[in-house]
């Protein structure tokens, strides 16, 4: 970047001096234009990012930072396109019968960017390796639904596992390799478009643990250079690669800014390329600073406010009426405040599903609407709310504490019942009182998702005992029908299923959906092609450069 | 004298050993699991939760991971690791000090001359114009918050003028770095050239200045040596103390020029509950301070004759 300013101050130099020996510079300028537009094909871009919390492995990278470089690093078998249907990336093909049994095979030709080839068995070590609990790695529980996972990866303290590779993971050959699931999972295949489920090199496993994940080799489109720790990651294109989704420019230089205003202030400036986000204090005008290049699009995730199932309010007397819960959320005007607090960062949720992903179905429920006097009549047809009074817990580090309170200012009104924000310093604060099931009443939740089917937005979440399920909320029926969606013989049958599981979802009410997520982002003039995927990040491959 | 600087020395140790306990406490004490929030929103088992307590050493007695990590911080000076990503904790430290020490030099520079300089017009020139030109100024620097001070020589410097880059880039320049050392410096210029008008007007009317105009010593070596002298001891001890808040207080300055250095680090880390880096970070500030006080108590002997140091 210095060396850029540098030329900029040099172009500007020569300009002055062309200005001051009076030279006719109307054609040099229109010259300069036609190549500014034209494509570098291997021009280098720039993205704000934040320092990726963990190490750069497969199965251990969950946040968003250390996701969108691994994203550039490693191919899966399959992704995703924007309807929710899959490509095949590394994989030929993806087949099976009784969706217990899934065949996986791999194209030709494929290698690391260390130069050895991606074969069957670089898929099937690597899963075994972020499975077991010896690695414990935060993903491992993707590979539940593999044969033999318990062996590998026993749930609780202290347990040793019986078993280094799952059962259900064998190789047939060089290319091919064939998963057997513990029960049938009709949309395993579209799981597998997750990181957790990249091959690794057999180097890795050589490397002491310490630099397994400081300087990855994966397979995808752009090859790891360099990590200088809190400022930048650099990525250059890898020429060998054979998928599909080719990198149009020449490598990605990830910038780390301490705020998001910073980075605002330098795409501005011209100092950064690509931005992911834009802080709430420049969202009011980032529509018309930036022009065409504000990007304001919905991806997969849901806001929503959880039901703290085992707190006394909820629990005694008696459970809870689900009309208490479905008056609650028709108190919440939840056009008006996406508009005004949110600054139009978010869109009024229509169900539990997001958008975007395979399944969802547009005002899925009626729950969502804002009704003041339904609202209170389902509230007092349910028994009204325990002691007439409910508190939101948020974590006051995350930009939550205008929403809750218009969220509480919205229901008081509507229904009198009195709402307050329950602030917790920080997000650690926040999620230790979750675990710690000390929840006092409701608790602000989300959810971004991790594979594109309408599953992953309800059995992830509501099942007894789920990962997702932190509010204790059990329901036996609720449970059958969602066993009954996930033995459906097709992916099309189970996702018609869950559908019929969210509409029915008014009934136990588990959660109440607030509003859908938005990428509010922009990008400089030096880059075309940005676009921004179903999780919210920049598809790093489609980026385009201009001659500069 | 010299007696006297190791007497100061070996009081550090028990300082020293004090601080860290209580850090270490401290970050134990908050609410918050540092191996929990590793796996965010939606958490991992028991058993993953166990074996990387297990692999951090943190499964251990809260005396006995004391006990560890002085140890190997005292013999090999190693500050352990952090907790989120496993990079150790005096590489990080690394990375971020000398930025930081850049930062605060130019800011302490920065203070020390134009402070200096101010309190000097000030003083001499007490109850007239430039005088209380100095005060308002300085009044006005004080009341300002850090944060809007930082945003407004952005606005204007960065973003009307175009003089300066709004933002340090990743490969900090001492020319970047100028526009951050005057907002963190501000505050403390402001109190400097106070201190110093003041207890240069004062003095100004004290017995020995009126000795020393009566002997007939020119004005230079009467404001240069005699007051001067007299009236910077006050001036030292603020110095002093400024130096260490310039370094560990420099949170909001940082993140409004987009610097990593230690403010950063401090503020994440307890939202983190690094304890390890914590208490690095802290231990290493504590001993700043710790010099940077003996250092002006040592001045002080050169400033005043009559202070002696047996």
């Amino acid at each position: 970047m210095r060396g850029a300013k540098s030329a900029k101050w040099v172009t500007g130099a020569i300009i002055v001096a062309l200005a001051a020996t009076a030279c006719g510079g109307g054609k040099t300028d229109e010259g300069a234009k036609g190549a500014k537009g034209a494509v570098d094909p291997n021009g280098i871009f720039s993205i704000e990012l934040g320092e990726p919390e963990k190490p750069l492995l497969t199965g251990d990278t969950m946040e968003s930072n250390g996701s969108a470089v691994m994203a550039g690093l490693f191919s899966t078998l399959v992704d995703y396109k924007a309807d929710g249907s899959l490509e095949m990336i590394n994989a030929e093909s993806v087949t099976t019968t009784d969706s217990k049994t899934w065949t996986v095979k791999l194209k030709k030709g494929w290698t690391f960017h260390d130069g050895t080839p991606v074969t069957a068995k670089s898929f099937v070590d690597a899963w075994n390796w972020n499975a077991s609990v010896d690695n414990a790695q935060g993903l491992a529980s993707w590979f539940a639904d593999i044969k033999g996972y318990e062996k590998v990866h026993p749930d609780a303290e202290g347990a040793k596992a019986t078993s280094k590779t799952l059962d259900g993971l064998k190789v047939v050959d060089e290319g091919t390799f064939t998963i057997e699931l513990a029960k049938p999972v009709p949309y395993f295949a579209h799981k597998l478009a997750y990181i957790v489920f990249a091959p690794l090199p057999d180097s890795f496993y050589k490397l002491p643990a310490k630099e397994r994940g400081a300087k990855p080799v994966g397979n995808g489109p752009y090859k790891f250079k360099s990590w200088d720790h809190k400022k930048q990651i650099e990525v250059v294109r890898f020429d060998d690669y054979k998928g599909p989704n080719k990198a149009k420019n020449g490598g990605v230089v990830f910038k780390n800014y301490t705020t998001l205003e910073a980075a605002y202030e330098d795409l501005k400036s011209g100092n950064v390329d690509v931005l992911r986000q834009i802080a709430p204090k420049d969202l009011p005008l980032y529509r018309q600073d930036l022009g065409e290049r504000a990007v304001d699009q919905a991806y997969s995730a849901i806001q929503t406010i959880a039901v703290a199932f085992y707190a006394d309010q909820w629990k005694k007397p008696k459970p809870i009426d689900p009309r208490v819960i479905q008056g609650l959320s028709m108190a919440i005007d939840r056009a008006t405040i996406t508009k005004t607090v949110l600054n139009g960062t978010r869109e009024p949720a229509t169900g539990w599903v997001a958008k975007g992903v395979l399944g969802y179905q547009p005002n899925a429920v009626e729950i969502t609407k804002f009704d003041p006097a339904k609202a209170k009549e389902l509230i007092e047809a349910g028994g009204g709310v325990p002691n007439n009074q409910i508190s939101i817990q948020y974590n006051a580090d995350g930009g939550h504490k205008e929403w809750v309170e218009a969220v509480c200012n919205s229901i008081t009104q509507a229904t009198t019942v009195k709402c307050v924000g329950d602030g917790k310093p920080d997000f650690q604060a926040d999620l230790t009182a979750r675990k710690t099931k000390q929840v006092k009443s409701l608790y602000r939740s989300g959810w971004v998702l991790d594979y594109p089917v309408n599953a992953n937005f309800i059995s992830d979440l509501f099942r007894t005992g789920a990962g997702g399920n932190q509010g204790d909320f059990s329901n036996k029926e609720l449970d059958a029908k969602i066993a009954a969606a996930d033995s459906a013989k097709t992916l099309d049958e189970s996702v018609k299923a869950y559908q019929a599981i969210e509409k029915d979802l008014i009934n136990y009410m588990p959660s109440i959906p607030l509003w859908y997520y938005k990428v509010n982002a922009g990008y400089s003039e030096n880059v075309s092609g940005v676009a921004y995927g179903q999780d919210g990040d920049p598809i790093l491959t489609g980026v385009e450069v201009k001659k500069k | 004298m010299g007696r006297y600087v190791a007497r100061r020395l070996l009081q550090m140790i028990p300082v020293f050993f004090g601080t860290t306990l209580l850090i270490f406490l401290m970050v134990h004490s908050l609410p918050g699991d540092p191996v929990l929030a590793m796996f965010g929103d939606k958490g991992a088992d028991p058993a993953t939760l166990a074996a990387k307590r297990h692999e951090l050493g943190l499964d251990k007695s809260l005396p006995e991971q004391y006990f560890v990590y002085m140890r190997d911080m005292i013999l090999h000076l190693d500050f352990g690791d952090q907790i989120r990503n496993g990079r150790p904790v005096t590489e990080v430290l690394g990375d971020a000090f000398p930025i930081t020490l850049q930062l605060a030099a130019l800011a302490f520079v920065f203070e020390l001359t134009f402070g200096l300089a101010l309190g000097i017009i000030g003083g001499l020139r007490a109850g007239r114009l430039a005088d209380n030109a100095i005060l308002l100024f300085t009044l006005l620097i004080m009341s300002i918050p850090v944060f809007v001070l930082g945003y407004i020589i952005k606005m204007v410097f960065a973003f009307n003028l175009g003089w300066i880059s709004p933002n340090v880039s990743t490969v900090p320049q001492w020319d970047e770095l100028i526009a951050p050392a005057v907002v963190l410096g501000g505050l403390s210029l402001a109190y400097v050239a106070r201190l110093t008008r003041t207890s240069m007007a004062e003095n100004l009317r004290s017995d020995y200045m009126r000795t020393a105009v009566a002997k007939g010593l020119p004005k230079r070596r009467i404001i240069g040596v005699h007051l001067m002298r007299n009236s910077m001891i006050p001036v030292v001890t603020l110095l002093g103390t400024d130096l260490g808040a310039l370094m560990g207080g420099a949170v909001v300055t940082e993140q409004i020029f987009n610097i990593k250095g230690i403010g950063g680090i401090i503020a994440e880390s307890i939202s983190r509950r690094e304890g390890t880096t914590l208490v690095g970070l802290v231990t290493i500030l504590v001993l700043v301070y710790l010099v940077t006080s003996l250092l002006i108590d040592l001045l002080y002997a050169v400033l005043d004759p009559r202070i002696r140091y047996a």
